[in-house]
């Protein structure tokens, strides 16, 4: 029920806001946020597990067997909320960037935000696609009508990679509920029904390859990255913002909804290259990051470097590296979104994202400077930061299964350091480039300092989560450990 | 009582916090007062919670305080949570009391700082993340406290940021650290794995137990943890990070680079002890870490011109004798020197720190000389900390903690009386290093007049106190030729296996020979850098060997050829997406296979039609036919 | 010289590959409708010269449905082929080759 008045609602307000356009739209996009975050976080936090919020059942295209069916567990819950709070952040960031179509540009946010929070939401396949592609096509327009001086051709290539392999998707979904049809002679989408059936063995193996490339190209996996450095850069700040802190979430988290538990056998085989690419994702994401002279670029890659360990975490299959993975996914939004927010606020007073036009804006704003201290801190693994929480839970958790490439990804702490220190080093420190800038506005200092309060509040309390997300996992795991995967 | 300890652990954050947040507005006197406070209270608190330990007798060997749990997945279950034995007692003392110390003389020393704020705020940063290290309960925690120290250390090092070269010492620091970092994390991956606990009691007890003996794990976790020791120790081959540090300002040197954070790797042996216990081929290789690195720090602190970079040196070599210590198995010994190092290494920096501040920012030691005239409670207190250095025999601190070592690795098996050796041959070298600074600076002749020292309580004070404790310092344990005194061990408790004492002619023989190696190299550095050698040689000695000396011995120029250079190429090859490649020639052959295809929709008309006919006369033809 | 089917079909043939080559071979659109002209009569003469091997009249009535349906085709191929000439001011088939790949 929540997923689907959530969804109504962001999608009603992002009509109003079209229509109404200029500076009313940008505080129509804030209040809808502000009270759906609000509504959500009282629900979610009061409804039991089997409450009528939680779960929502009706037919939709019955001769084919599939409904709207949402169901909200403790998993779902921590992303949806995260997906509001995010949002809010995102139209905060762009309060004042964006004067150019306004009313047009809110509405895509909003739809984009609601074809996210339903991703999270459902659970029939269909409408699980159906979703996923409704949070892709406003980005593509976010980023080809308001990014920078490349826009065309990043949003070009950003729609076409996601796009083929959302092609993969959609041809794995209908392959399953053929199988099922076949199997049980009806048709049916919902996840309950195809966890079963599903089918194992060769077909199983290519129809979870569907699903797998779907959400590789989304995370993104190694060598399916290549969309988001072009994309990441030339995206507006609000657009960066939500494309690192959730689009790229999505990605992960149908992995854990859908391909682990529909595909046990076939998951456990393919583990080893998952985590190769994972690995892979990391160390090349890393070095890359290091050589970018350009400052969002540079943040792109860290993100690739930053997903690969949330690979990892997915395919070693123990119960603390999935909560490593997941509570990476939470960090991840908030380190590398707060750094699009520093993009974001140097590209609006120097108008450059070059790295080696900037150097010893401390002396003049310092309270950007702190800010970004903490988020490269984060970015890079510092204890005592959510993202450190993260990715020593996977670390611990993977070590057993998976002891080298644990080994191999811990060398991706040393290069992080490396990135971080050279993106704090080339803005703030050194001698002074420019005459001076102007310091953190009340709005810029809400939303870092929401970003940085919320990494240290996670990285030394992140138990909250961590109970959250338990049951999902567990419920990933199940059918994983039955099958012979280590504990 | 053990809940003051989260209280020990809190303060300094607190200051931290109330400077960081406090804003531009505050005056210079409330920053001084809250920065030294904040650690001063701390320091009180942990008096207390000494004394509530120490009294509470045989029963209670350990305070713990569990503040709240930090994650709880399974076995996986670390927790912000303090405990305190002996050991972590002594340090928690060492970082609070001298870092009190040098707090207060960096109240003085650092107002005229437009950044007072940001320092004071980064020092008690510092010092709260030495505290979780030294107090954690479990290993993730004090993984947080060691990564902790590393921020505090880039910060500060950095602190006079416009230098690009501070940046990049900053950096260096950070990174070099970091590498010791990761392999230390991936020792505690190993032994989570196999022991199945990060809670660090459980650990001990649970290695004495399961670890078996030479077995692969035993030896590749110990080893992991040594590299970690190592890059945090300034060890060799990690060493390197530790000189350039001196970038920082001279109490951030003293604090972090002398007395506190470098120990944190020999805290972190000592107190893992029983792992390495399991793996006594790596306590060899500790032991020869130890020795190599303690020989060629002395013997690089023999080349260096700037005082700051002959102190950090000496350092590295001082850090090596705690190191050969616990190779010997000697942790109580290394444990004790710590402690003295931490006295006398503090004083040696906070003089320094004056001298250079008198002198204008100059720390070259061939531009000093004569200074003994002009700066006189300097000349003490840095005379007194080089005897205690050098280990000068009976009034000196350094004396008594390095008797304990050399007896203790004496006896040592196996190889004990090698390490001794170089023990003995480092013991020159110090003297020799410590006393050609002395000399170089304060004897001979004056140059320019240098300007008024910063001078007043809060400079003096801690020199004095400092100089007291280097000298008498060391007499919390002795040998029984100078009064048996064990408080050392009685403080360790059960925490370390107790140093052993030595008597009778080996002893005796030990210590004579220790002592007068460490005169003879003090009567060297006379005879070759002391006042009346005429001319001054400006470039010393030897001078290609002094050169080779200054450079560290080729460390950093191997570094760069061999590390930094190819990884900054394969970076910058990298650097266009080499992956694009693929999906380029997907595009590329997609244009040509347009271009191809292409060329049938021309447009012209009567090829089309010639197609047509041509074509439909073939299908009827093959119709036909077939 | 009796005139026999395979002779006529063999005229028709004839007849329909010189419609054919001056298809081909001319560029103006004029020469190339009177060239289909001559296919569709080829073709007429070919159901004739059946129907009249078979002793049926049936070829000869399609013979009119040809001929209507040559006359339709010509009608509006001239109707284009003036608008072409309208916009382009030519009838050279090798210039209306605007609508390329």
């Amino acid at each position: 029920m929540i997923v689907l008045v959530l969804v109504a609602f962001l999608a009603a307000a992002g009509l109003l806001a079209w229509i109404t356009g200029g500076r009313v739209a940008r505080a129509i996009a804030a209040v809808a946020l502000g009270l759906a975050l609000a509504f959500g976080a009282v629900v979610l936090a009061i409804a039991a597990p089997d409450s009528a919020w939680r779960s929502f059942d009706e037919p939709w295209i019955p001769s084919l067997g599939i409904r709207l069916q949402f169901g909200v567990d403790g998993l779902s819950g921590i992303l949806i909320l995260l997906a509001l709070v995010v949002g809010l952040l995102a139209v905060l960031v762009s309060w004042s960037e964006i004067r150019h179509r306004r009313g047009f540009f809110d509405f895509n946010l909003l739809v984009s935000l609601a074809g996210v929070v339903g991703v999270f939401g459902a659970l029939d396949l269909v409408l699980f696609y159906v979703f996923w592609e409704l949070m892709l096509v406003p980005m593509v327009l976010l980023i080809a009508v308001w990014g920078h001086e490349d826009r065309l051709r990043a949003a070009l290539k950003f729609f076409v990679f996601t796009h083929a392999g959302s092609l993969f998707l959609l041809a794995a979904i209908l392959a399953l509920g053929a199988f099922y049809r076949a199997e049980t002679g009806a048709w049916s989408f919902q996840l309950a029904d195809l966890a079963g059936a599903a089918p194992t063995g060769y077909p199983g193996l290519v129809i979870m390859l569907g699903f797998f490339i779907g959400f590789a190209v989304k995370i993104p996996a190694v060598p399916f990255h290549t969309w988001l450095p072009d994309a990441h850069t030339q995206a507006p700040t609000a657009g960066s913002v939500v494309l690192a802190g959730l689009l790229l979430k999505a990605g992960a988290y149908g992995l854990i909804r859908f391909a682990l538990p529909l595909f046990p056998e076939a998951s456990i085989a393919l583990a080893p290259i998952a985590m190769t690419l994972g690995v892979v994702g990391i160390l090349y994401g890393a070095v890359l990051a290091f050589s970018q002279p350009d400052f969002k670029r540079l943040v792109a890659y860290t993100s690739i470097s930053h997903m690969g360990f949330a690979l990892l975490g997915i395919y070693a299959m123990t119960e603390l590296a999935l909560i490593g993975a997941v509570l990476l996914l939470v960090a991840h939004a908030f380190s590398t979104g707060g750094l699009f927010v520093v993009a974001g606020a140097l590209e609006a007073r120097l108008e450059t994202r070059q790295l080696r036009r900037m150097g010893g804006l401390w002396a003049s704003a310092p309270r950007l400077g702190a800010a970004a201290l903490i988020l490269v801190m984060a970015s890079l693994g510092l204890p005592g930061l959510a993202n450190f929480a993260a990715e020593f839970s996977i670390f611990f958790g993977a070590f057993g299964p998976a002891p080298w490439f644990v080994a191999a990804a811990a060398i991706g702490l040393i290069l992080s350091a490396l990135y971080g220190l050279r993106l704090l080093q080339g803005v703030f420190f050194g001698p002074p480039r420019w005459e001076g800038i102007a310091d953190l506005s009340p709005r810029e200092a809400a939303v870092l300092g929401v970003a940085t309060v919320v990494l240290v509040v996670l990285g030394l309390y992140p138990i909250p989560v961590i109970d959250a997300a338990s049951g999902a996992i567990t419920a990933a795991l199940d059918p994983l450990m039955s099958r012979g995967a280590s504990p | 009582m053990p809940s003051l300890l989260a209280l020990v652990v809190a303060l300094p954050f607190a200051g931290f916090l109330l400077l960081s947040l406090g804003g531009a507005r505050l005056p210079a006197r409330a920053v001084g007062i809250i920065g030294v406070s904040s650690v001063a209270i701390s320091a009180v608190l942990a008096v207390a919670v000494f004394v509530a330990l120490a009294a509470s007798g045989p029963a209670e060997v350990r305070f713990v305080d569990t503040v709240w749990t930090w994650i709880d997945v399974g076995p996986f279950a670390p927790a912000v949570a303090f405990s305190l034995d002996g050991l972590s007692a002594v340090m928690m003392l060492v970082v609070t009391l001298v870092g009190l110390l040098i707090h207060v003389y960096a109240a003085a020393y650092m107002r005229s700082d437009a950044s007072y704020r940001r320092f004071f705020a980064y020092m008690n940063l510092f010092v709260g993340f030495m505290l979780v290290l030294v107090l954690a309960d479990n290993l993730l925690l004090l993984y947080l406290g060691w990564e902790g120290v590393g921020l505090a250390s880039y910060l500060l090092i950095g602190f006079w940021y416009q230098r690009p070269e501070n940046g990049y010492a900053a950096r260096k620091a950070f990174i070099v650290t970091r590498i010791g970092d990761t392999a230390l994390a991936i020792g505690l991956f190993l032994l989570f794995w196999e022991l199945g606990t990060v809670d660090i009691a459980q650990v001990i007890t649970r290695a004495d137990q399961l670890l078996v003996e030479g077995s692969a794990v035993a030896n590749l976790s110990a080893a992991l943890i040594l590299a970690g020791a190592a890059g945090k120790s300034a060890q060799v081959p990690l060493h390197v990070w530790l000189p350039d540090a001196m970038a920082g300002p001279t109490p951030v040197s003293a604090l972090i680079h002398a007395a506190t954070m470098v120990t944190a790797g020999v805290y972190l042996i000592a107190r893992l002890h029983p792992i390495f216990e399991a793996a006594p081929a790596v306590l060899v290789a500790v032991a020869i870490v130890g020795a190599v690195t303690l020989l060629l720090a002395a013997l690089a602190a023999l080349g260096q011109r700037d005082v700051k970079r002959v102190l950090a040196y000496s350092t590295i070599s001082q850090l090596g004798y705690m190191v050969v210590a616990l190779g010997a198995g000697a942790y109580a010994a290394a444990i004790a020197h710590l402690v003295t190092h931490a006295f006398f290494k503090a004083l040696l920096f906070l003089s320094a720190g004056v001298v250079i501040a008198s002198l204008r920012g100059e720390h070259d030691l061939w531009r000093m000389g004569g200074l003994r005239r002009v700066l006189h409670l300097p000349f003490w207190s840095f005379g007194i900390g080089a005897a205690s250095l050098a280990a000068v025999p009976v009034v000196t601190a350094g004396f008594y903690s390095k008797e304990l070592i050399l007896w203790n690795v004496w006896v040592a098996e196996p190889g004990g009386a090698w390490l001794a050796a170089v023990l003995l041959a480092g013991t020159f070298l110090t003297a020799l290093y410590a006393f050609r600074a002395f000399f170089l600076a304060f004897f001979g002749k004056l140059r320019d007049a240098p300007s008024p020292p910063p001078r007043g309580g809060l400079i003096a004070a801690p020199l004095v106190i400092l100089a007291v404790l280097a000298i008498v310092g060391g007499l919390f344990e002795t040998s029984a030729y100078f009064g048996g005194i064990e408080l050392l061990t009685l403080t360790l408790g059960d925490s370390l296996p107790a140093a052993a004492h030595g008597v009778g002619a080996d002893a005796l023989a030990l210590m004579i020979g220790a002592s007068g190696l460490s005169l003879l190299g003090i009567a060297a550095a006379y005879l070759a850098y002391g006042p009346r050698v005429l001319p001054r040689r400006a470039g010393g000695y030897l001078p290609a060997a002094g050169r080779a000396a200054e450079a560290g011995f080729g460390f950093d120029a191997a570094y760069e050829r061999i590390v930094v250079g190819p990884f900054r190429r394969l970076a910058r090859g990298l650097r266009d997406e080499p992956v694009d490649l693929v999906y380029e020639a997907v595009a590329r052959l997609l244009r040509a296979a347009h271009g191809v295809l292409a060329f049938t929709q021309r447009g012209r008309v009567r090829v089309y039609l010639a197609v047509l006919l041509l074509g439909s006369l073939a299908v009827l033809a093959y119709s036909v036919m077939a | 010289m009796t005139l026999g089917l395979p002779e006529v079909l063999t005229f028709a043939s004839i007849l329909f590959g010189v419609g054919a080559a001056g298809l081909l071979a001319r560029r103006s659109l004029l020469f190339m409708l009177a060239s289909i002209e001559v296919m569709f009569v080829a073709g007429g003469v070919a159901f004739v010269g059946v129907s009249a091997s078979l002793g049926q009249a049936d070829g000869q009535v399609v013979f009119f449905f040809v001929l209507a349906a040559a006359a339709a085709q010509v009608s509006v191929a001239l109707a284009l082929m003036l608008r072409f000439h309208a916009q382009s001011r030519t009838i050279d088939a090798d210039r209306a080759s605007s609508l390329r790949g």
